[in-house]
């Protein structure tokens, strides 16, 4: 299924259809269409025997999206199918967005498809219809025929192809889309196209791409943010067997966006070979500020900012007022560490400079972001970059900043052969656009009931922005809607505020981004105002979350991020939030598990990417404070559900992704370099440390379809150190939880 | 001149005999099911069969792989799908996919040795290889599918 082909460069799109084909335009029009700017665009086709061509624009990075959106298609179509071939599309913006990122492919898509499905099979209608020579309301596609029950009449799609390749594509208020109860594939629990693949080593990532003569870089980039090369010696590089010769790649220009690093590279006619040249390269760097920089002394400076007023962000009631008259007050300060991606396949991509242009194969979650950034690299134009993508051997947010591609680029132009780039485990682990460290400050004023009347929480964070401006200190709108600024909670004074803080690191987007520090603080500090309230901790949420309404979210000096949609569509719903607290509530059994010492369960419930999830974590802490997880329960309102199955293995990933964050994950720095460097030192979860087993429990809603990539792992730390304080009294304000002793 | 066998084919290597196996698999001979994720013997991805011994490629030089046969994710249900191979697409074990080879490779040499494993065998026998989409549960559920110690 998956091109990735040797030799030749037509496995793209266009020319991966035959020749003949009937290709379909679907008109995504700007002014109905929910998100703008989706140009006209090329999402199937069919050919003459038959075959459904449906383009996958999204990338596969195990989500199954490349799977489920053209299952979608598929669906209306009336296609069988075992009759459908997935092509991944290159990079064009022809066919919408494909930053997959932010778990919104079938929030943005969902319509889309349907309507692409829906064209294609009223076109084939119509053919069928003027071939049989009656009125084509009689025609109906069914399972890859068009069928005219009064005569009986029956014809394949491919039959149809020619005549209905003539006729014009029909107007979106011409469409009829299927009932839910005609549905094939939507709501069914088809399995991916890629599973076989996978059992076999057969499917194509960017690190398997190849192309011919290409040659193996391994690259010695600046060990400091924003450092300089100085100076390079490589006479012992020359030496190394199969190396064929050196080359510098230029730092990048401030903001560092996704230039490359910089650095010198080695190349050679294998990656065995490149990465022992480079053990032999000398380099000399000018460190610049980062030089100093030091996660000690930084954890402290923002542990000491929390402590201070910052920018106001969000204002409800009048918090001072409240403080000064209350009689009960609890505080609490939590501090998240960077993290770093660690995708099992590292970056990697493969590029060829040829007569001004570009052609990459790459595992990216964004092939547009590629185009944009290897043009902006090379001077070229962006539509001189082919960026054909390949499976993605997990991406969590890592890969959609394409720096790699552009030192595969840059090289190949100075070669003149087409280059290989795959970082080692140790390049990604200490180049990685690391997850924020952030600080938090929880203060409550408390009624005799043990709620709160009060609530000021302070965030200090180096922000994604810094990406895209040098200068950045505050968080960005959609760091700070992210579980922040739309605190749900029934309480009459609320407010947050944002103190200013620089990256000394390239910081970026990873699975979850800053819900998960916001969750972590969040729902801690709940967890700690339930416990000194001697309240049941399901009760005391509901309580908090207050009577069903949707809750307006009116931040300061800023729109509500909410993903970028609308309040009315998506709104803070506490209904749904409340739903789901019960409902996972009860399938952990939560009511009849008393915490009992060295086990318990714990709980937290978050809203993001317009998803409502609660998560119950049982804990085992044995007599040597040793940490296991014998079963998470998850509770998920997404909305509309496309593919269950796929939807209940991310949450189902996501507990263990959250796991790895909570129990272990953690990146330092010390003389601006990053200490970390594989998987001994940055440990992530393996089986016998992941939940042995979680139950997700999927709420059928009619909603709108909202995020699942994501929303499994915000509440998943808070709720395994709620279970942890009740299994054992300790209270872990700090994550990774290895580094508290718990007995 | 290193010779070794591999997936059935004998092969002769001259290159150099510090070179890990795993790169002479995906660089020289194509063989890219095995996996690259650590190159330090910490994750697993690129398991592969020595003499039939789960073993990690990444760090196994072609001087100890002379005279060796070697068995690959490509070789492993060659002649006929092996269980776990069925079992893995009957649970949807993937997501990425991109450690399952190394996943598969390692669960074929436990099922070799202990054909009824319990979950701690599992739990010792696959705690070497990392899936960071956490497809953990599912994993362990094929085992016991393919073992039959569980429907």
């Amino acid at each position: 299924m998956n091109r990735v082909d040797k030799v030749s460069r037509r496995g793209f799109l266009g020319t991966a259809i035959g020749a003949g084909a009937l290709v379909l335009g679907v008109q995504i029009n700007e002014a109905e269409g929910a998100t703008p700017a989706w140009m006209p665009s090329v999402y199937l086709g069919i050919e003459p025997n038959g075959t459904a061509v449906i383009v996958a624009h999204r990338s596969e990075m195990g989500t199954g999206i490349r799977s489920v959106l053209p299952m979608v298609v598929a669906d209306e179509l009336e296609a069988d199918w075992k009759k459908v071939r997935v092509e991944q599309a290159i990079g064009d913006t022809k066919y919408g967005s494909q930053n997959t990122d932010g778990s919104c492919s079938i929030r943005d898509f969902y319509d889309a498809m349907r309507e692409a499905g829906a064209t294609a099979r009223l076109m084939l209608e119509q053919a069928a219809a003027k071939k049989w020579n009656v009125p084509s309301a009689e025609c109906k596609g069914q399972n890859h025929f068009v069928v005219h029950s009064k005569s009986g009449k029956k014809a394949a799609y491919g039959e149809l192809v020619k005549v209905a390749s003539t006729l014009p594509v029909p107007k979106k208020a011409d469409l009829r889309l299927k009932p839910e109860s005609e549905f094939r594939y939507i709501g069914k629990e088809l399995p991916t196209i890629d599973q076989a693949d996978h059992t076999r080593g057969a499917g194509k990532f960017g690190i398997d791409a190849k192309m011919p003569g290409m040659l193996y870089a391994s690259i010695e980039r600046p060990p400091v943010y924003g450092a300089k090369l100085r100076s390079f010696d490589d006479a012992a590089v020359k030496g190394v067997k199969g190396v064929v010769r050196t080359a510098t790649i230029e730092g990048f220009k401030p903001p560092h966006m996704f230039q490359a690093l910089g650095g010198v590279a080695v190349l050679a006619d294998s990656t065995w070979a490149a990465a022992q040249g480079r053990k032999k390269l000398k380099v000399e760097w000018d460190l610049g500020p980062n030089g100093s920089f030091d996660s000690a002394k930084e954890k402290a400076e923002i542990l000491a900012k929390i402590k201070q007023p910052g920018k106001v962000v969000r204002n409800v009631g009048d918090v001072d007022k409240a403080f000064a008259g209350a009689g009960k007050v609890h505080e609490a300060s939590y501090y998240v560490p960077l993290l770093s991606h660690a995708p099992m396949e590292p970056p990697a991509a493969v590029a060829e400079w040829r007569d001004g242009k570009v052609v990459t194969y790459a595992a990216t979650q964004n092939p547009q972001a590629v185009q944009e950034a290897v043009a902006g690299a090379m001077g070229i134009k962006k539509e001189d970059v082919t960026c054909h993508v390949t499976l993605l051997g997990g991406g969590f947010g890592r890969k959609s900043k394409p720096d790699y591609v552009c030192e595969a680029a840059m090289l190949s132009k100075q070669v003149g052969k087409p280059v290989k780039v795959v970082w080692s485990r140790e390049d990604d682990i200490k180049f990685d656009f690391y997850h924020a460290n952030a600080g938090m400050y929880m203060k409550a004023a408390l009624d005799a009931k043990g709620k709160p009347t009060a609530w000021l929480h302070r965030s200090v964070f180096p922000s994604i922005g810094s990406t895209f401006d040098a200068s950045a200190e505050y968080g960005q709108e959609f760091e700070m809607g992210m579980g922040w600024v739309d605190l749900p909670y029934a309480i009459p004074n609320h407010r947050a505020e944002n103190g200013a803080h620089k990256n000394h690191v390239r910081i970026g987007w990873m699975r979850a981004v800053a819900h998960i520090y916001h969750a972590f603080a969040i729902h801690s500090f709940v967890d700690e105002l339930a416990a000194a309230a001697n309240r049941d901790r399901v009760e005391y949420i509901l309580d908090l979350l207050g009577p069903d309404r949707n809750v307006p979210i009116e931040p300061v000096g800023m729109k509500y991020w909410n993903n970028d949609q609308d309040q009315t569509k998506f709104p803070v719903d506490t209904a749904r939030l409340k739903r789901v607290v019960q409902l996972v509530a009860e399938k952990s059994g939560w009511a009849n598990k008393k915490p009992t010492k060295g086990r318990a369960l714990g709980i937290a419930a978050h809203r993001s990417f317009l998803t409502y999830v609660a998560a119950v974590v049982e804990v085992e802490v044995d007599d040597r404070g040793r940490v296991t997880i014998p079963r998470v329960d998850i509770a998920v309102d997404a909305g509309q559900i496309i593919n269950p199955e796929r939807a209940r293995s991310q949450i189902e990933g996501a507990a263990v992704f959250g796991t790895s964050l909570a129990m272990m994950g953690e990146i330092t720095a010390a003389d601006g370099r990053i200490v970390q460097s594989n998987f001994n030192n940055y440990p992530v979860a393996r089986i016998n440390e992941a939940p042995k087993v979680t139950h997700v429990h999927l709420v059928p809603s009619k909603a709108p379809a909202a995020g699942i990539g994501e929303p499994g792992v915000p509440p998943i730390a808070p709720a395994i150190t709620s279970a942890i304080f009740a299994a054992t009294g300790k209270r872990i304000r700090e994550l990774p939880i290895r580094k508290t002793k718990l007995v | 001149m290193i010779q070794l066998k591999v997936n059935g084919s004998a092969k002769k290597f001259d290159g150099d005999p510090e070179m890990p196996l795993l790169w002479y698999l995906r660089d020289v001979l194509d063989y890219t099911g095995t996996k690259f994720g650590c190159g330090a013997g910490l994750c697993g991805a690129c398991t592969v069969h020595v003499n039939g011994e789960a073993t990690r490629s990444c760090v196994t030089s072609m001087k100890d792989a002379a005279g060796k046969d070697i068995t690959t994710i490509e070789g492993l249900g060659a002649k006929s799908e092996h269980p776990l191979q069925a079992a893995w697409k009957h649970c949807n074990v993937s997501q990425c996919g991109y450690c399952q080879s190394g996943q598969i490779m390692q669960a074929a040499a436990l099922l070799k040795t202990k054909p009824k494993p319990t979950d701690s065998d599992i739990d010792s026998a696959m705690q070497g290889n990392i899936c960071r989409c956490g497809t953990y549960q599912r994993i362990r559920q094929a085992i016991q599918i393919a073992a039959g110690v569980k429907a």
